[in-house]
């Protein structure tokens, strides 16, 4: 190589560097791969938790938030006042904010919402959040009032939910195609069946997101994800489908893999009213036969928590009761003899679309077996689940995750699915829901974990994982999953 | 020509009342509500009926019916249940993907069928045509979404020649847009090129030994002007209808093609608009490709006239 030559091509390496260091430096878009894609954007409207990974606090914001480690944080207002009794909540709202269409976000656009979603004709899937509202006021452009019928302990938390984010008079009509809110992002296009983008909104009342633009690309078939991921055609796959592949990406050191928790609790639910899961001891005999660890392993690869009762583990009132229902199916056979079905019975196992349930399916029909217990399993589409099962009570055991945080209190409502009708839980609930006081409240919910699982409701299998995969120079994209939400606030690429 | 058009044409209305009728009941018959899958699980009842209420849900099926017919009818394919734009609206942008990959598809096919059925027939027993049928059986019996599978591996993971799916839209220049969709068409090609060769090399094949076939040898022509000017044309109408089902089949039959690509077309639709119970897309859609089966159907029975004078005569 002559000394020209070697210059030359020192020139061109180096250049070829620049190049690449710079193109790199200007990063500032991320596409995230996901498997679901949403029916529309108005997170007000619907129940499906793909809304609000698009649109929540990214596009939306709310009174409060939810933060990455599920603490409840000021949004919209920047402060607030609770009356004595507990029933008035006096919000203070940041003032110089505007929604993306230009016009100005003021208290008057919180009474709209707040209306909206407790209307009679209104369609919010979580209209139970607003049920204890008596009024809401404007008292000035900055300050609004909201009136409790009586002292609700979770108001802040509730208000912080995707269904309760604000929204504009002006901009209502077109909501569920072009979502106009006060987020760090704008809404910027939808090719349906394919992605939705957003891009920073430079006008932002809070401080700016750090990427340009964001890029959600929908990908169903886990095979195909497996490909748009070792491709680097996303820069994460959040809620990666297929557990099988993550060891394959934990080894490759362009990907992050993040394993973290969810507000999943994924019970084996029994139908509590069918005989003869009437019988407490029969349900125990059920839960007793239950291997959580195999389950885990089997369906999901490792990844999920085992729990005892209808609680996050990773909230700090959480009481670990698994003890109360140890993998023994000896003596599950002897609970079922004396409950007078020395030989078992057969009994219908109805499985929703998701893996856990389907997998876990198998994995429990053979440990059911294995007391005497036969099933017969039915795979069924959610449409087909909703109709059969949740609202027919057309099922005996049925697997389920319960997705939405904090939702103890569905075992106070004695029409829910599964049927479980007890006074004494039922007043407890109420206690709750208009204790203010913190400590108590940790004491009253310990309390609620306990009864539901010394009844043994329902077959409590474990916590839904998170498991994501990155690209290993992304940070800031949430490992727990608080609420069905792909912050993208406080994401950026590293170097 | 004229009677056996309006013939067709006859045929062709009354499939469609029927299909419509047919589609209708079906989609009755699928239990599960629009409006409880929507809200979830937490919904309380009275949320659940102002949503139904709003989507016309409470009205009685006769009504629905009707109302949907009389739509259609009228170009109004009705409002998505779940996305809440025009049906209408929703199924452009998707034969935008699902139309041009039909046909890319489909190209590629006739591309590769007939001149490897055309030598096969041509060199009957050769080693040529050995291969032929041994490549074309290996082609039917491989399945599709594997092939497509192993490209994706070779040709995105591997090499990087091109993207692992998804499908840029057609904003962003003829060339990328193609490209995209360049390894679905290979793939939905494979099978359908197989099978379009084996059938126009049989088919070539029977007209070869036809009589009309020697008096064309006795009058002199050589045995490429004969298959050329004679064999081909009389071969080409088992062809035609194989080219007529396969295009249907692309155009709705390609949804796991379409999973595998992530590409946002018709077959992915219908398939979410299920599982979602957005009734009316599903209904629309489905109308819509019986509509192009059977227009399909009815321009290849034109065809057929057009290449056999003797079925306008007989008709």
């Amino acid at each position: 190589m002559t000394g020209n030559q070697t210059m030359k091509s020192i020139l061109l390496s180096s250049a070829a560097l620049l190049i690449a260091t710079s193109a790199y430096a200007a990063k500032t878009d991320v596409t995230i791969g996901l498997q679901l894609e949403p029916p529309h954007l108005d997170p007000t409207s619907a129940a499906a938790g793909a809304i609000d990974q698009v649109v929540y606090s990214n596009i939306f914001e709310g009174l409060t938030r939810f933060g990455s480690d599920g603490a409840v944080l000021p949004g919209l207002a920047k402060s607030w006042d609770i009356s004595e009794d507990g029933t008035v909540y006096t919000f203070k709202l940041h003032s110089g904010v505007t929604f993306h269409d230009g016009t100005s976000f003021e208290a008057s656009d919180v009474v709209f919402s707040l209306d909206r979603a407790r209307a009679e004709d209104s369609t919010n899937a979580q209209k139970a959040l607003f049920n204890g509202i008596e009024s809401v006021e404007a008292v000035d452009p900055t300050t609004v009032k909201v009136t409790l019928s009586a002292p609700q302990g979770n108001f802040l938390f509730n208000m912080a939910w995707g269904d309760a984010v604000i929204v504009a008079p002006e901009s209502i009509a077109d909501i569920k195609n072009n979502p106009v809110g006060t987020g760090a992002f704008k809404f910027s296009e939808w090719r349906q069946g394919d992605s939705i983008s957003l891009v920073r909104n430079d006008s932002y009342w809070g401080t700016p997101a750090a990427l340009e633009s964001a890029t959600f690309k929908y990908i169903s078939e886990p095979t195909a994800a497996f490909a748009a991921v070792m491709a680097e055609d996303v820069d994460a796959f959040y809620s990666y489908p297929a557990p099988e592949n993550l060891a394959q990406f934990e080894a490759d050191p362009r990907f992050t893999v993040l394993s973290g928790n969810t507000e999943g609790e994924t019970i084996l639910a029994i139908n509590n009213k069918l005989e003869p899961f009437d019988d407490v001891r029969v349900r125990r005999a059920v839960s007793m036969a239950i291997d959580r660890q195999a389950i885990i392993d089997g369906a999901m690869f490792g990844y999920g928590t085992p729990i005892g009762t209808h609680f996050a583990p990773h909230n700090p009132d959480y009481v670990d009761l698994t003890g109360n229902a140890p993998f023994d199916p000896e003596a599950a056979k002897a609970l079922l003899a004396e409950a007078g079905y020395p030989d078992g019975f057969t009994t219908t196992l109805k499985l929703p679309p998701p893996s856990y349930a389907r997998r876990g399916g198998e994995i429990i029909a053979a440990q059911l077996r294995d007391i005497g217990i036969q099933t017969e399993i039915s795979n069924l589409e959610w449409a087909q689940w909703l109709e059969q099962a949740f609202r027919g009570y057309d099922f005996g055991l049925t697997i389920v995750s319960h997705t939405e945080p904090m939702d103890i209190g569905i075992y106070a409502r004695p029409e829910y699915y599964f049927q479980y009708d007890n006074a004494e839980f039922q007043d407890l609930i109420e206690v709750l829901g208009v204790e203010n006081d913190p400590a108590t409240r940790s004491e009253l919910l310990r309390q609620a974990q306990t009864i539901i699982s010394e009844d043994y409701v329902n077959g409590y299998l474990f916590q839904l994982a998170l498991t994501s995969v990155v690209n290993a120079k992304l940070t800031g994209i949430w490992k727990d999953a608080p609420t069905q939400a792909i912050d993208l606030t406080a994401v950026s690429w590293s170097e | 020509m004229l009677t056996y058009v309006t013939k067709r044409l006859g045929s062709l209305c009354l499939s469609l009342i029927v299909a419509s009728l047919v589609i209708f009941a079906c989609i009755e018959i699928v239990p599960g509500d629009p409006a409880s899958f929507m809200l979830g699980i937490n919904a309380q009842p009275d949320t659940i009926q102002a949503l139904r209420v709003e989507l016309g849900l409470d009205q009685s099926q006769a009504q629905r019916y009707l109302g949907w017919v009389g739509g259609l009818l009228s170009g109004d394919m009705g409002t998505s249940y779940t996305y809440r734009t025009p049906v209408s609206d929703i199924v452009s942008d998707r034969l935008q993907v699902s139309l041009p990959l039909a046909l890319y598809a489909l190209m590629l096919t006739v591309v590769v069928a007939f001149p490897v059925g055309i030598l096969a027939a041509a060199r009957r027993g050769s080693v040529t045509d050995i291969t032929v049928m041994g490549a074309t059986q290996l082609g039917v019996a491989i399945p599709n979404f594997w092939f497509a599978i192993l490209m994706v591996i070779l040709f995105a993971i591997n090499l990087r020649w091109f993207s692992a799916g998804g499908f840029p839209g057609w904003d962003a220049g003829i060339f990328p847009a193609m490209k995209a969709l360049t390894l679905p068409a290979i793939a939905l090609a494979l099978p359908q090129a197989s099978i379009l060769s084996r059938v126009m090399r049989s088919s070539l094949l029977d007209t070869l030994s036809e009589d009309y076939m020697r008096t064309a040898r006795a009058k002199g022509l050589t045995r490429r002007q004969a298959l050329w000017r004679h064999a081909l044309r009389n071969a080409m109408i088992p062809v035609l209808t194989i080219i007529g089902l396969q295009f249907s089949f692309l155009l709705a039959g390609a949804i796991i093609i379409e999973n595998v690509f992530f590409l946002p077309g018709l077959g992915r639709l219908v398939f979410q608009a299920i599982t979602q119970r957005d009734l009316i897309v599903v209904e629309s859609v489905v109308m819509l490709l019986v509509f192009a089966v059977i227009l399909v159907n009815f321009l290849v029975d034109i065809a057929y006239a057009w290449v056999d004078p003797r079925l306008r005569v007989r008709s």
